[in-house]
């Protein structure tokens, strides 16, 4: 809310760098707005710190901000005590092959919904709008028992398979290929070229940013899920890295263990903090779809 | 945006490339009403979208079905034997103590999370609602944790709500006071959980409300502003009247994450003392101690009409303003 767009005529006008103008700058701008973004950094600058200290500079009554010998012992602990390298792994395949499968089926679906003449897309595209709004949370305990019964538990396409179908992906690439112009698959449509070629060659050169878009917001769910993973998984060869690191927490919980419980969290957000701060504007766009008005 | 005009496009004769003869399958499919172009595009169709819909239909429409079957029954997880029990499970659940315990729970966690998140996300969205530089790095920043894992967060917090070692333990220590017991403590655990989830989530709703803010018409801000009309003023009389759009989605889609909030509450109160949800109930019924498959079930299906409730209720009144299509 920037007061100094319009000169009210009325009031007396303050010249642009007087002191008054200064400080209400200050307060209405920049203070605000650094507290919101220390209130954020804070506690994940903290994660990082004391990922790096011992345990005596942890369990103590003074508060030791900054690591006084900074030490990768947290990290190797956190890698001997519990198979750290293989959750790694795990949740690397499963974020790969999971994202891929689902972006893959994503943009069949969605060219489907809107190129291809189908008598009852509309009921196609309800039922997939409904699949939207039913969360996994409410399923796990059926696919729990589906998944065990074909012998998927403990195993990675076990974790990997009840996620790909995919309702998120279709219903916004579905949004972003009416907005294309048809001229230019009628183009394609002359030349003769089939569905299959109409897709790969005009619909989806166009449309990656949005394909970047499902892409990313699914790696980031796909890295980050736990429920699922938790439940089909108890042995430690299976794990994904937050199942992994509920593990270590299990382990670790007297005091001393905290550097390397921190060191476990900076593996898990890490990596996904990355591509966040690289490709923030897609995976926001992409989170906060369906919320502008118009 | 016309949102149907090329799916409800039905196949244009027009452009049919001239064939040389009518070959038999297209007499027989055309007797049926189906031409060959068309029946060559609903193959096409299925061969598209019966992966995705075939995923779809097995492990998020069955599953609900499932857990209508599996909740009528006295079921140990894992044991062979189930008795047919009929709406036994939602009796025992709501006349027991479980009812009002976990619904309360929920409804608590609920409104301070959906309460919490949407009033700093709104002063959020307030402050980042200038021209001042650094407004993208901090939009950024805020919305930061809504991506991270709820895991690794919960260990983060845990770690400064410690009541040994914690951050906040040393603030209580510097003022004299003792640190609360913040995990053996089901209201306090309960509290803690609700400011991790709001910490969380906030950077979600102040991006959307700075959405919304920046879509409201310049010109009447400016036309109220002349008539001598405060920031406060302005924001509470044209603000956030024409705001209630995003308000109202944003209540809809952060009651429905609220219910299904299930990562910091496992990670932060693994026993679920004092912050059972309906969510972290039905898993700890069926994969906590007690292996009652039925029993979680039944509860699942309390949460499922509950969200199926609010989920009826946003296209009932958001459809209309909500841009999806």
């Amino acid at each position: 809310m920037s007061t100094a767009v319009t000169p009210a005529p009325v009031a007396a006008p303050d010249t642009a760098f007087s002191r008054k103008n200064l400080l209400a700058t200050l307060s209405a701008g920049y203070v605000p707005l650094v507290l919101a973004t220390l209130v954020v950094v804070l506690p994940l600058l903290w994660m990082v710190l004391n990922s790096f200290k011992q345990p005596s500079e942890i369990v103590t009554t003074q508060l030791q901000f900054l690591p006084q010998a900074p030490t990768l012992d947290n990290y190797q602990a956190a890698m001997t005590t519990v198979p750290f390298g293989r959750f790694f792994a795990n949740s690397l395949i499963v974020t790969a092959v999971g994202s891929t499968v689902k972006v893959v089926l994503a943009i069949l679906t969605a060219y489907a919904l809107v190129f291809v003449d189908f008598p009852f897309k509309n009921v196609v595209f309800v039922l997939i709008l409904v699949a939207l709004m039913v969360p996994a949370q409410v399923s796990i305990l059926p696919n729990y028992i589906l998944i065990a019964g074909m012998g998927g538990k403990n195993t990675l396409w076990g974790i990997i398979l009840p996620g790909l179908g995919t309702a998120f992906g279709t219903f916004l690439l579905r949004q972003h290929f009416l907005t294309l112009p048809k001229s230019i698959l009628e183009a394609a449509e002359l030349d003769g070229a089939g569905h299959w070629r109409r897709l790969w060659r005009v619909v989806a050169p166009v449309s990656l940013p949005s394909i970047a878009t499902v892409a990313l917001v699914t790696v980031v769910s796909e890295w980050n899920d736990y429920i699922w993973p938790l439940i089909i998984t108890d042995k430690p060869e299976s794990m994904t890295l937050p199942v992994g690191l509920t593990l270590l927490q299990n382990t670790e919980s007297n005091g001393a263990g905290w550097g390397i419980l921190m060191a476990g969290s900076v593996l898990v957000i890490l990596p996904i903090l990355v591509v966040f701060a690289m490709l923030q504007r897609y995976i926001v766009a992409g989170l906060t779809q369906g919320s502008v008005t118009g | 945006m016309t949102h149907t005009d090329i799916s409800r496009r039905t196949a244009p004769p027009v452009t049919e490339p001239p064939r040389a003869s009518v070959t038999a399958p297209e007499r027989r499919s055309a007797r049926r009403g189906w031409s060959p172009r068309r029946r060559r595009d609903f193959l096409i169709f299925l061969a598209f979208a019966a992966p995705n819909l075939l995923l779809i239909a097995v492990f998020t429409y069955l599953p609900l079905l499932n857990n209508i079957y599996y909740s009528t029954l006295d079921w140990t997880l894992g044991s062979p034997d189930a008795a047919v029990v009929g709406l036994g499970n939602y009796v025992t659940f709501f006349t027991s103590d479980d009812a009002p315990r976990v619904l309360g729970t929920t409804a608590v966690f609920m409104l301070f999370t959906v309460g919490g998140s949407m009033a700093l996300g709104l002063l959020v969205a307030l402050a980042l609602n200038t021209k001042a530089r650094g407004t993208t790095f901090a939009r950024a920043a805020v919305f930061a944790p809504y991506v991270l894992s709820g895991v690794g967060v919960g260990l983060v917090w845990l770690f400064i709500f410690d009541p040994g070692y914690g951050v906040l333990s040393w603030i209580f220590r510097s003022f004299g006071a003792k640190s609360p017991e913040w995990i053996n403590d089901p209201q306090l655990a309960l509290v803690m959980v609700i400011v991790v989830y709001v910490w969380k989530n906030l950077g979600y709703c102040a991006v959307v409300f700075l959405a919304g803010l920046q879509s409201l018409p310049t010109e009447v801000m400016e036309a109220a502003s002349l008539d001598g009309a405060n920031g406060v003023r302005r924001f509470l009389s044209i603000s956030l009247p024409l705001l209630s759009p995003t308000t109202f989605f944003l209540l809809i889609t952060t009651m429905l994450s609220s219910l299904q909030a299930f990562d910091l509450i496992r990670i932060m109160t693994p026993l679920g003392n004092g912050t059972s949800t309906l969510i972290y109930e039905a898993y700890l019924q069926a994969f906590g101690a007690y292996n009652r498959a039925g029993y979680s079930a039944a509860i699942s299906v309390v949460l499922f009409a509950i969200l199926l409730v609010v989920t009826v209720l946003q296209l009932r009144f958001v459809e209309k303003k909500v841009h999806y299509a």
